[in-house]
């Protein structure tokens, strides 16, 4: 069978796996377009959060980026995995017992404000915005470099199954499809990882597999270091970055990841609060499996990659080599006109560049793995894509139609009199459907025409959450005392300096300004953490200078802290 | 009731700073601050202080939050009687 018709095979029955469960699970009310009524199981629950949070950058791009970065790699492993025991600790158990919707919902409610619950909308959908936009990107690359067909098409047929799925079946379709995205994902992940560790070492096992002996008696690290040295490369295992900024760049993304609505509004979906905290337990399993497959993946990669091409001839390259040179990923400059390929540490003699995204994909190829592993591979990229996506499409949607329409226009209309009553539930589900297939569309318009920021916004999604979701609703938990005012300052403070160090040191707004003017030495990706810190101090101090709060929302706080009936 | 409540939370507090500790030590202590210093061992293949960084935090997260778990349903358990 041609690697075309593998791919197409493969990727056609996944699809109809998705489409077949989007129509078994149509839905008929605002609970289950939103939270699927609550009865979700806690294991799929853990699976959905799992494909929903990985998205096409774990399963394309991170594995790519370790292999170049080495130890510096770890601040995308540790930050993307410690946020889920910040998540079943501080805030999912808590925020399930609360027992609303959505983010918005909690914030509105627990600071009595509406000016509160805004702001929380206009996070929650500019969070959610950038991170969208990459997704549907992803997807149409994937087709494009599997397939062969024009990138739009690609994202034309993306957002077509995502129209589908989300807009039928709401938060149920996409839970159980998410189910099933999380096993194509891991699979596909997982095959060419334990062939290739088999290959490299002789165990089964990646994870062990990397901390191995070769064939010829050293230890892979030892010997991927000692290439790292020859070739003018820092140390694989010592990384480059300033430890503060490792730091920093791993709590924000820790924070940021505990508090993006996505994820947390995931925790809504289950019956009872025990449900929440085991669905984070078993949430960060399934996402364990991969993150602890992908730093192995990426010494296997690079030690392979570095021994076929360093000192060989141009000519005796295999035809994957050949393959990835037409898409540019990969390029060769003969510098010093020799014929061999120097690949070195030092840029004025270095002749290989490399794209990140290549380790991934071209790693079947690199060790010769049959063309079903390759078609696998494209399938489970594409279902770490559509899974994120049609997470975002939910929160993006339900932040319009319930957040913003019934709990704020609606009321403001009735009361005005400009309607008669409150939106029923039949036009809040309709207008639920309308506005996730507008955010489909949207997104979709920046799958097509990518703004270039999109790249320097996924941090910023990150920061933004730290900076604003993450200290509101930590100390609308655990600090009775807190009120609106507090809270209120405390987000405006956090998203105004995140975003003012952003546009500055990414944007070259305000002045711009390169390294040296970084404060403490923190870059752009871990000013989270210290905007996360100024939130908090604001809030408390405000929140102590003003009046205490009502006295039910005491109660409120108070019954969360309770155990569940 | 109330002082029943009081206790629930406070002994919930607790695992949650110990919890945290081990979570805070492992991950930005072992991983980050002093990755340096444990690299110096030898931990079958691999510099410990970068295995604690790329492996060992995760394998720890995870066993964190299933503590927890175990710790607050029989919490639950507890009070509910």
């Amino acid at each position: 069978m041609t690697l075309q018709l593998s791919i197409w095979i493969i990727i056609g029955l996944t699809f109809a796996l998705y489409i077949g469960i989007a129509i078994w699970s149509k839905t008929n009310s605002t609970s289950e377009f939103y939270i699927a009524g609550k009865g979700v199981n806690p294991i799929a629950n853990g699976m959905a959060t799992a494909a929903d949070w990985m998205s096409a950058a774990s399963f394309i791009s991170m594995a790519g980026i370790i292999s170049f970065v080495g130890y510096d790699g770890s601040v995308y492993l540790m930050g993307w995995t410690g946020g889920y025991v910040l998540l079943a600790l501080l805030l999912a158990p808590y925020l399930r017992k609360f027992g609303k919707f959505t983010v918005p919902d909690f914030i509105g409610d627990r600071y009595y404000s509406n000016a509160a619950r805004t702001v929380a909308i206009f996070c929650a959908l500019v969070v959610s915005f950038t991170y969208v936009a990459g997704q549907m990107r992803g997807v149409g690359i994937v087709f494009s470099r599997y397939l062969e067909v024009d990138i739009n098409n690609g994202v034309f047929i993306g957002m077509g199954i995502v129209l589908f799925y989300a807009i039928l079946g709401g938060m149920k379709g996409i839970t159980y499809t998410q189910v099933a995205q999380y096993c194509v994902l891991i699979f596909a992940f997982m095959v060419p990882a334990i062939f290739i560790s088999i290959q490299m070492t002789g165990n089964p096992i990646p994870q062990l597999g990397f901390g191995s002996e070769t064939q010829d008696g050293v230890y892979l690290l030892d010997k991927l270091n000692g290439l790292h040295k020859e070739l003018g490369f820092s140390e694989y295992t010592s990384g480059e970055k300033s430890k503060i900024d490792v730091f920093f760049i791993t709590a924000a993304l820790m924070i940021g990841t505990a508090g993006l609505p996505h994820v947390i509004v995931r925790f809504f979906t289950v019956k009872k609060v025990s449900d929440a905290r085991k669905s984070a337990g078993w949430a960060l399993l399934f996402i364990a499996i991969l993150y602890t497959t992908a730093p192995a993946i990426a010494v296997f990669a690079r030690t392979n990659l570095i021994e076929t091409v360093s000192d060989k001839n141009y000519s005796d390259m295999p035809s994957w080599f050949k393959k990835w040179e037409e898409t540019e990923l990969l390029k060769f400059n003969d510098k010093n006109e020799d014929g061999t390929i120097q690949y070195l540490g030092d840029e004025k003699l270095n002749e290989l560049t490399i794209d990140k995204d290549i380790m991934v994909m071209a790693n079947p190829e690199i060790a010769q793995l049959p063309n079903w592993v390759i078609a696998l591979l494209a399938a489970g990229a594409l279902a770490a894509a559509l899974s994120t996506a049609a997470g975002l499409l939910l929160v993006i949607s339900s932040s319009i139609s319930h957040d913003l329409i019934k709990k704020i226009i609606s009321p403001k209309l009735v009361r005005r009199k400009i309607l008669k009553e409150d939106i029923s539930e039949k036009g809040e589900l309709i207008a639920a459907r309308i506005s996730a297939f507008f955010a489909v569309l949207l997104a979709g318009y920046f799958g097509i025409n990518p703004p270039d920021f999109v790249a320097a916004t996924v941090a910023l999604a990150f920061g933004l959450a730290a900076a604003s979701f993450f200290p509101a609703i930590v100390l609308g938990i655990f600090y009775k005392r807190m009120n609106k005012e507090g809270a209120i300052s405390g987000m405006i403070v956090g998203i105004s300096s995140m975003l003012y160090y952003m546009l500055k040191f990414k944007f070259g707004w305000f002045g711009g300004g390169n390294q040296e003017d970084w404060f403490i030495g923190v870059s752009p990706e871990g000013f989270g953490t210290i905007a996360m810190i100024l939130n908090f101090f604001v809030s408390i101090l405000i929140s102590s200078l003003t009046k205490e709060p009502p006295n039910q929302i005491k109660k409120l706080v108070e019954n969360l802290r309770t155990p569940d009936e | 009731m109330k002082d029943k409540n009081k206790l629930y939370w406070k002994k919930n507090l607790n695992y949650l700073i110990v919890l945290l500790s081990i979570w805070f030590i492992v991950s930005f202590g072992f991983g980050i601050l002093l990755v340096n210093q444990l690299n110096l061992i030898e931990f079958f293949g691999f510099k410990l202080g970068f295995w604690f960084a790329q492996q060992g935090s995760i394998y720890t997260f995870v066993i964190l939050i299933f503590i927890y778990i175990y710790l607050m349903n029989k919490l639950d358990k507890e009070f509910k009687s």
